[in-house]
Formats: structure tokens, C-alpha cells, sequence
């Protein structure tokens, strides 16, 4: 027996940045250079991993309490909602994030910038969403740090996010930035989003309310994943 | 109330450190008695290969449902211990692999069926924006020339991209990023 069931894909994103952008020069030989192809979602990209279940500890949000001591740096809150591209919480979601510590150091074997290592900061995070989508991180502000990317060129402070929402075709690595850093105008990765009010949408707010009196700053960042097609398909179903 | 997306940023050369905490490269144990190994290496324009790229795969059960609330076709059997979600890093010679087993078919648009198929992400410095792709089988020719996906790309060369080869009891899915032998990526 058959009968239909409907079931809607996700509506396409504009405001990414294209793959091919000359000035950031790793996309050169690692972009695209054919079309993409064109097709339907499916059952296939409307589902996708819940994955983070049960994995996630109970201090993984606070990158300021994984070892003995306390980091350096300026400790901050940064929270937000995970909202789908209708406005709605997506709940219950793994959120990862990772950084630099203040001295814009990675602890990454492959980062050879010369400032120093923080042994109380790794910089890797974790939470699951609650029932408004919400998430909160308390860590330190991360460093701007020089790259090879052209002469002199720096990337401004920034905290790289990692977000699934609720199908494939959602799937977010995104970075959240700090108002105000002078190094927006000269970074390529930034940039590369070419749109201004896309690129606002990268940069997050200061909040007085989520800042804690004589404790931490406090930053907000909404997250917007794509929303859903209005007009459904019809999934044929067996 | 419609909002606009975020955008995409590059993963950045940096992530091992916080998206590797764990091994996700084996969705099933193993000794599982079905387990297939899905493996290939990622290479750039100019052919050299990417020793920094995260690939994430995304799959229905060998019986062909998806662990998901939306895959809600009571009939097809649902292991609630197969999530269908594995995540690999390339390593210093471009590499990556996953333990597997190979999904079952699923449905597709107008009440085609779909040849059985892995989703798979690429994510790299110098990527700005994730590069979604699919893994077919080899040994599905007929399901494949059915495949209302496979069916959409139509040079048969190019549609040749998202086959995987048998090769030393694995299946061999090689990335190309760019150049004369790119791999198909979909506008997902």
C-alpha cells in the first residue's frame, strides 16, 4: 500500500560566501571549480545526526574550568539561540566550539605562531541546546593572531562554532567574531562573505545583561539555520 | 518571521583538538559481520593530496531507514544503535576511512527509489562553505540507473565521481576539490 506523505526540504542559503575568493588564498587550489549539481532534497538531507546525545559533560560549556587553574585572559560569557531560519528554537542540538586562547594561540600542533601555550586553556567546547535553543559558553577572549595568508595579514579574535540543527542539509561550521575589531576590513576569511548584512550576521553583540557584575563580559550570538521550503514535496511512502 | 541564515566560515586548519575527542571513524563495531570499509583520500587542484580536511558521513541502516523522526516508516526496521553519523580527519598522507555497513535503499522524490547511498561532508581550510557529495556502491549498477540523484547529473564522467570502486576489500571513494577530475558536489 502507498500513500503520500509530506514532507518540506530546506530553503537554500544566499548569504554564503562563494567558494572561490582569490584573496584568501587557500581556496585557490582547494575551491570548486565546477558547477554545483542541482537536486531535489530528499529523505536523505531532510534527516540527519542527533548526534551529541548523552556525550556531553556537565562543565564541557566551561572553557574556563577544564584544568587546575584558572586561564589568562578576559574571561566572557557568550550565549545565544540556535533559531531555525523561521524564527524557531532548535532544540536539544550539539553546539562545539573551539579558539585561541588570549594569546592567540591554538593548541594545535600545526599553529606556529610564537606566543605563549596557556596550560590551563585548551579551548574546546561543548553543550547541548535547551528548550529555547539556547546555548551559553564561558571561556576567555581569544587572541587576533598573524597568518600566512599575505604579508602582515591577522585574523581578527574569533571563536570557530560547529552546528548540526536538525538535518543534513543544515549542517553549520561557522566563526563568531567581536564587535568593532579593526581587522575586519583586512581579513580575507571575513571578507568572503560579501554581503555586508551577511556579514553582520557573524559578529556578535555586546550585552550588559549577560555580563556578570565583577566576574565576566558578557557577548550574545543567535545562530539562524535554514529554514524549511514552504510548499512541501510529496514523499511516496510505503 | 523568516530569518537569514548565518553564514559559513572555513573549519580552519585548527579542529582536531576539539572535534576528535572521540573515534567516530566506526559506526559499527568492529567484528559486525556486515562491516564494509569506506575509505579514499582528499586532493586539491593541483593534485597534491589534503592532509587537514574533516569528512562527515551520513547514512541510513542496512535496512534502509535513517535514525531520524522524519524517517518514520514503521515497516522499515530501525536499529536505535546504528546512528548512521561518522566523522574522519584526512591524516598526513590525505587519507580517511570509516567502518560501516552499507545502507539499504531509500525513497526518492515521485515514488522512485533511491540506489543505496552514503551522504558525505567535506570540511577543510580553503573550503568557505561545506562540500556535500554522495558515495554509491559498485556492485548496484542496477539501482544506480535508477537513482533519481545519479539520474540528475547528467555526464556520465562526472556522474562516474560518486561511485566508489572496490579495492582491496574496501571501497575506494577518492575527493577531488577541483580541476579536470573534481568530484560532483550537490547544492544541498
Amino acid at each position: 500500500m502507498t500513500h503520500e506523505t509530506t514532507l518540506a526540504g530546506y530553503r537554500r542559503a544566499d548569504g554564503d560566501p562563494e567558494h572561490l575568493y582569490p584573496e584568501y588564498k587557500s581556496t585557490r587550489l582547494r575551491a570548486l571549480d565546477k558547477p554545483l549539481a542541482i537536486q531535489p532534497h530528499t529523505l536523505s538531507e531532510i534527516t540527519g545526526p542527533a548526534y551529541g546525545h548523552g556525550k556531553v559533560r556537565e562543565l564541557d560549556h566551561d572553557l574556563t574550568r577544564q584544568h587546575e587553574g584558572e586561564p589568562l585572559g578576559e574571561r566572557i560569557i557568550v550565549t545565544g539561540r540556535v533559531l531555525d531560519g523561521d524564527g524557531r528554537p532548535v532544540r536539544n542540538s550539539l553546539v562545539e566550539v573551539w579558539q585561541a586562547n588570549a594569546s592567540g594561540r591554538y593548541v594545535h600542533s600545526g599553529d606556529r605562531h610564537p606566543a605563549p601555550l596557556d596550560p590551563n586553556f585548551t579551548g574546546a567546547g561543548r553543550c547541548l541546546t535547551d528548550g529555547d535553543g539556547r546555548y551559553k559558553f564561558v571561556t576567555v577572549k581569544p587572541g587576533a593572531y598573524p597568518w600566512g595568508n599575505h604579508e602582515n595579514a591577522w585574523r581578527p579574535a574569533h571563536i570557530h562554532f560547529s552546528l548540526f540543527g536538525e538535518a543534513f542539509a543544515t549542517r553549520l561550521i561557522t566563526q563568531m567574531y567581536f564587535p568593532g575589531d579593526p581587522l575586519f576590513e583586512h581579513d580575507p576569511i571575513f571578507q568572503s562573505v560579501r554581503d555586508p548584512k551577511a556579514r553582520h550576521r557573524l559578529v556578535s553583540t555586546f550585552d550588559l545583561e549577560t555580563t556578570e557584575p565583577e566576574w565576566a563580559l558578557g557577548y550574545t550570538f543567535d545562530i539562524i539555520l535554514r529554514g524549511r521550503e514552504s510548499t512541501p514535496f510529496e514523499r511516496p511512502h510505503e | 518571521m523568516s530569518m537569514e541564515p548565518t553564514p559559513s566560515q572555513t573549519i580552519g586548519p585548527f579542529f582536531h583538538y576539539a572535534l576528535f575527542t572521540e573515534d567516530l571513524s566506526e559506526l559499527v563495531a568492529p567484528g559486525h559481520p556486515d562491516a564494509i570499509r569506506v575509505e579514499g583520500k582528499i586532493f586539491d587542484g593541483a593534485g597534491d593530496i589534503v592532509p587537514d580536511a574533516m569528512v562527515e558521513i551520513w547514512q541510513a541502516n542496512a535496512a534502509g531507514r535513517y535514525n531520524h523522526p522524519e524517517d518514520d516508516r514503521e515497516d522499515v526496521p530501525l536499529d536505535e544503535n546504528f546512528l548512521g553519523f561518522g566523522r574522519a580527519p584526512t591524516d598526513e598522507n590525505g587519507s580517511f576511512s570509516f567502518l560501516t555497513v552499507k545502507p539499504g535503499a531509500v525513497p526518492g522524490p515521485d515514488g522512485s527509489l533511491q540506489g543505496p547511498h552514503i551522504l558525505v561532508s567535506v570540511f577543510a581550510r580553503g573550503v568557505l562553505k561545506r562540500l556535500a557529495t554522495r558515495i554509491y556502491f559498485p556492485d548496484e549498477e542496477e539501482a544506480n540507473e535508477h537513482d533519481p540523484v545519479l539520474a540528475s547529473v547528467g555526464d556520465p564522467d562526472l556522474r562516474s565521481t560518486l561511485v566508489a570502486r572496490s579495492e582491496g576489500g574496501a571501497f575506494r571513494f577518492d575527493i577531488h576539490l577541483r580541476g579536470e577530475k573534481q568530484t560532483v558536489f550537490f547544492d544541498v
